[in-house]
C-alpha cells in the first residue's frame, strides 16, 4: 500500500547550506493492508526522517514513497487533503502534540471542520463516540477535557481515535509508546495490534526492540540511515545476521536472561564466526566496493523473507 | 546495614495542600547492595531518591529517620546536610548529560568541584585518570568542553565525577531512560563494576524499567503511590512476586521473544490516586483484582520470608 523505493533524505548543514548531511540513505520496503512494520533505530538513525517524508513534512531528496501506487511527492493543492484522509501521524510527546489553552477534543472539531463540514451534529457524535471505543476510551471521561487532565496514554489514544475519523489507511506511529508508562503501554501496543486486525498498515517507529518484536509482522533495522537488516520479525529477531542487529539484540534488557547469556547463546548459534556477517563471508570476496554511495552491495537475501546488507566497518563513503 | 530508612514522609507543598508523595517508607539497604526502585511515573520513587540527597524548596520533611553506616542523616536540614553531600551521599542525577557547567572544560570543573569540598584536586588526579580509563574514555576530555562529548560520554564522565570521593550511598535516578539500547547496557554494566571495584559501598538505582533493574540490581523495591508495595531479591520479584501490583507490571511488559499473536499482554487498568487525598487502606485497592474487605484497611509493609517484604493482605495470608 505505502511503499518506499530507494528514498534518500540530504539535509543542508554548516555555513550556508554548503555541506550535506545524509541521514537516510536508499531505503526501499512496502507497508502492506493490514500489517505492522516496525522501523528501529538508534538515535540519529533516521528512523523520524522516514516517518516524516511519509506524511509529506519533508521533502525527499532522492528516490520515490508511492501510496495505492501514486507518487506521493507529486500530490500538490487539494490532493493533499485527500491524501491525509488515508494517511496519518501520530507522534512521540502526547503533551506537546495539544494547544493546551483549549480543550483537548478540539482536534476533533477541526477534523470535522476540514473534512466532515456538512455531516449532521449528531451523526458525528456518534461517528466520535464510535473512534475513542475502538481505541477503548470512555468518551465520557476523555471529551471536553484539557490536557492536563488526560493521562499520556489517553492523550496518546485521543490522538489515534482523531486519526481514525478519517478513512485511515496508513499509520505512522512514532515512537508513540516511549512516553508512556509501562502499566498503559501495553494498552496502546494492543490498540494498534487491533487496527491492524481492521486492515490498516502501520509503520511503527521505534528504538525499543522489545516493542517492535511484540506487535510487528516486518521489521526494519536502520543504522545511520541505512537498512542493515530487513524481513519478517521472527527471522530478524530469530537469526540476527548483522552484526549491529545482534549488538543490538543482545544489548536489550531482558527479563529473563542476564545479559551474558544472551551474549553466549548468539555466540553459539553464529558459530565459530560471531560477529562476521554472511556478506562478508560470502560475497565480499566477489563484490568490490566502489566509493560511491549508489554502488554499494544491494540487501542481499539470507532467506526467504529476510535480507541483509553489510559494509565492512569503516570503509567506503559509508562510514557505517 | 549500610542505609536504614525508617518510616519517612516527605510531603509537596502546593497551594491545594500537601501531596503525601512519600508517605511511609521504611526499608534498609546492605552493605554492597544495588536496590532497585521502580514503580510508575508520580509513584515517589524520584522523591524518596532526592529526599535522601537533597529536599527542594517544594518539599516538606514530615516525619522518619534515615541512618548511613550508623550516623543520622539530618535531611531536614539543608546545611547541615552539605557535610554528607558528595562525600557520603552522592547523586548521578536524571540528566547527566546536562549535568555539567557548559562554559568550564571538564578537568577545570572537577578541580573546582573537589576544592569546594576542600579536596586537592592534584592528589586526586592519579585516581581520577584511572577511573576515566576505566569506563572506556579519553584521558583528554579534562581539556575538551562537555558540548564535544556524546551524550554517552557526558553520562560516563558525570558517573566518574560523582563517586570519586568513594561516597557509601550513590543514588542514579533515571539514568538509562534517556539512552539508546547499546548506551544503555554499556551504562548499566559501568554502574555495577563502581560497586565491585569499590568506590560506592551500595546504590539506589531509580527507574521505571523493570528489565533493566533485572541486569543490575541485587534486591528490587516497588513504590506505589507513596507507598512501599514490595522488596525482594531481584530474582524473586520477577519470577514469584507477590504484591498484586507488581504481578501486573511484571506481567505488562512485552519482551523480545514475546509475540502479540502469540501471547497478548494486558496493561493495568485504571490510574494511580491522586496523592492529594490519598484514598484510606490499600492505595492500589481501586485497580487490584484481588481485592477485598479487608482492603479498606491499610496493609503494612511486613516481612512474609527471609529478605522479601510485602504490604498486601493477600499475600501476608490474613485473608480469612
Amino acid at each position: 500500500m505505502l511503499s518506499f523505493n530507494r528514498v534518500s533524505k540530504f539535509y543542508k548543514v554548516g555555513t550556508f547550506g554548503g555541506k550535506e548531511l545524509a541521514a537516510v540513505r536508499d531505503v526501499s520496503f512496502d507497508v502492506n493492508e493490514g500489517e505492522v512494520v516496525s522501523l528501529i533505530g538508534e538515535s540519529g538513525s533516521g528512523k523520524t526522517t522516514i516517518g516524516k517524508m511519509a506524511l509529506k513534512l519533508i521533502e525527499i531528496s532522492r528516490g520515490s514513497i508511492t501510496c495505492d501506487g501514486a507518487d506521493v511527492a507529486a500530490i500538490r493543492g487539494g490532493a493533499v487533503k485527500s491524501y491525509y484522509r488515508h494517511v496519518q501521524g501520530v507522534f512521540q510527546d502526547p503533551f506537546s502534540s495539544y494547544n493546551p489553552i483549549f480543550k483537548a477534543d478540539r482536534v476533533f472539531a477541526m477534523i470535522r471542520s476540514e473534512y466532515f463540514a456538512d455531516m449532521a451534529r449528531s451523526e458525528w457524535d456518534d461517528k466520535v463516540d464510535a473512534a475513542l471505543r475502538s481505541v477503548t476510551l470512555e468518551p465520557g471521561q476523555v471529551l471536553n477535557k484539557y490536557p492536563h487532565q488526560l493521562s499520556g496514554g489517553q492523550l496518546q489514544r485521543l490522538l489515534v481515535a482523531r486519526a481514525l475519523l478519517l478513512d485511515l489507511k496508513i499509520l505512522v506511529a512514532d515512537e508513540i509508546i516511549s512516553m508512556l508508562d509501562a502499566s498503559t503501554r501495553i494498552d496502546v501496543l494492543n490498540m494498534l495490534a487491533e487496527l491492524k486486525g481492521r486492515g490498516m498498515g502501520i509503520l511503527f517507529i521505534t528504538h525499543d526492540l522489545s516493542l517492535g518484536n511484540y506487535i510487528s509482522e516486518k521489521t526494519v533495522i536502520l543504522r545511520r540511515g541505512v537498512v542493515v537488516e530487513m524481513g519478517a520479525t521472527d527471522k530478524v529477531f530469530g537469526n540476527p545476521t548483522h552484526p549491529y542487529t545482534k549488538i543490538l539484540i543482545s544489548s536489550v534488557p531482558q527479563l529473563h536472561k542476564k545479559w551474558a547469556d544472551v551474549e553466549a547463546e548468539i555466540r553459539a548459534r553464529g558459530g565459530d564466526d560471531a560477529g562476521v556477517c554472511l556478506y562478508h563471508r560470502f560475497y565480499r570476496p566477489m563484490a568490490q566496493v566502489a566509493d560511491g554511495p549508489d554502488d554499494r552491495p544491494a540487501m542481499l537475501k539470507v532467506e526467504d523473507d529476510h535480507y541483509v546488507g553489510c559494509f565492512e566497518l569503516g570503509q567506503g563513503v559509508c562510514k557505517v | 546495614m549500610s542505609l536504614q530508612v525508617s518510616d519517612l514522609r516527605v510531603y509537596y507543598r502546593t497551594l491545594a495542600g500537601d501531596v503525601k508523595a512519600l508517605d511511609g517508607a521504611t526499608f534498609s539497604i546492605a552493605d554492597k547492595e544495588i536496590m532497585g526502585l521502580a514503580g510508575e511515573s508520580g509513584c515517589g520513587k524520584s522523591t524518596l531518591g532526592n529526599s535522601l540527597i537533597r529536599l527542594d524548596g517544594r518539599m516538606k520533611y514530615v516525619a522518619g529517620s534515615v541512618k548511613l553506616d550508623n550516623n543520622e542523616l539530618p535531611i531536614w536540614d539543608n546545611s547541615a546536610m552539605n557535610e554528607f553531600r558528595y562525600r557520603d551521599v552522592s547523586v548521578i542525577p536524571q540528566y547527566a548529560m546536562s549535568a555539567m557547567n557548559p562554559t568550564r572544560k571538564i578537568g577545570k570543573m572537577t578541580a573546582e568541584l573537589l576544592e569546594s569540598r576542600g579536596e586537592s584536586f592534584a592528589e586526586i588526579r592519579p585516581e581520577l585518570l584511572r577511573r576515566i580509563d576505566l569506563v572506556g574514555l579519553q584521558r583528554d576530555v579534562l581539556s575538551r568542553y562537555p558540548i564535544e562529548l556524546s551524550g554517552g560520554m557526558k553520562q560516563r564522565m558525570v558517573m566518574v565525577l560523582s563517586t570519586l570521593l568513594d561516597p557509601s550511598l550513590l543514588i542514579a535516578d533515571e539514568i538509562t531512560s534517556a539512552l539508546d539500547v547499546s548506551t544503555q547496557r554499556a551504562v548499566a554494566e559501568t554502574l555495577v563494576s563502581f560497586r565491585d571495584h569499590g568506590f560506592v559501598k551500595s546504590m539506589i538505582v531509580i527507574t521505571h524499567d523493570v528489565s533493566i533493574l533485572y541486569q543490575t540490581a541485587d534486591t528490587i523495591l516497588v513504590m506505589y503511590a507513596g507507598k512501599l508495595a514490595e522488596k525482594a531479591p531481584t530474582k524473586t520479584i520477577i519470577q514469584d512476586p507477590r504484591h498484586p501490583y507488581t504481578r501486573m507490571l511484571i506481567s505488562s511488559l512485552p519482551e523480545v521473544g514475546i509475540r502479540y499473536a502469540n501471547k497478548k499482554l494486558s496493561g493495568i487498568p485504571g490510574s494511580p490516586p491522586s496523592l492529594l487525598n490519598p484514598p484510606t487502606g490499600c492505595r492500589f485497592r481501586a485497580r487490584c483484582p484481588l481485592a477485598f474487605d479487608k482492603c479498606a484497611e491499610e496493609p503494612p509493609f511486613v516481612k512474609i520470608a527471609r529478605d522479601h517484604d510485602v504490604a498486601c493482605w493477600k499475600a501476608t495470608g490474613s485473608d480469612a
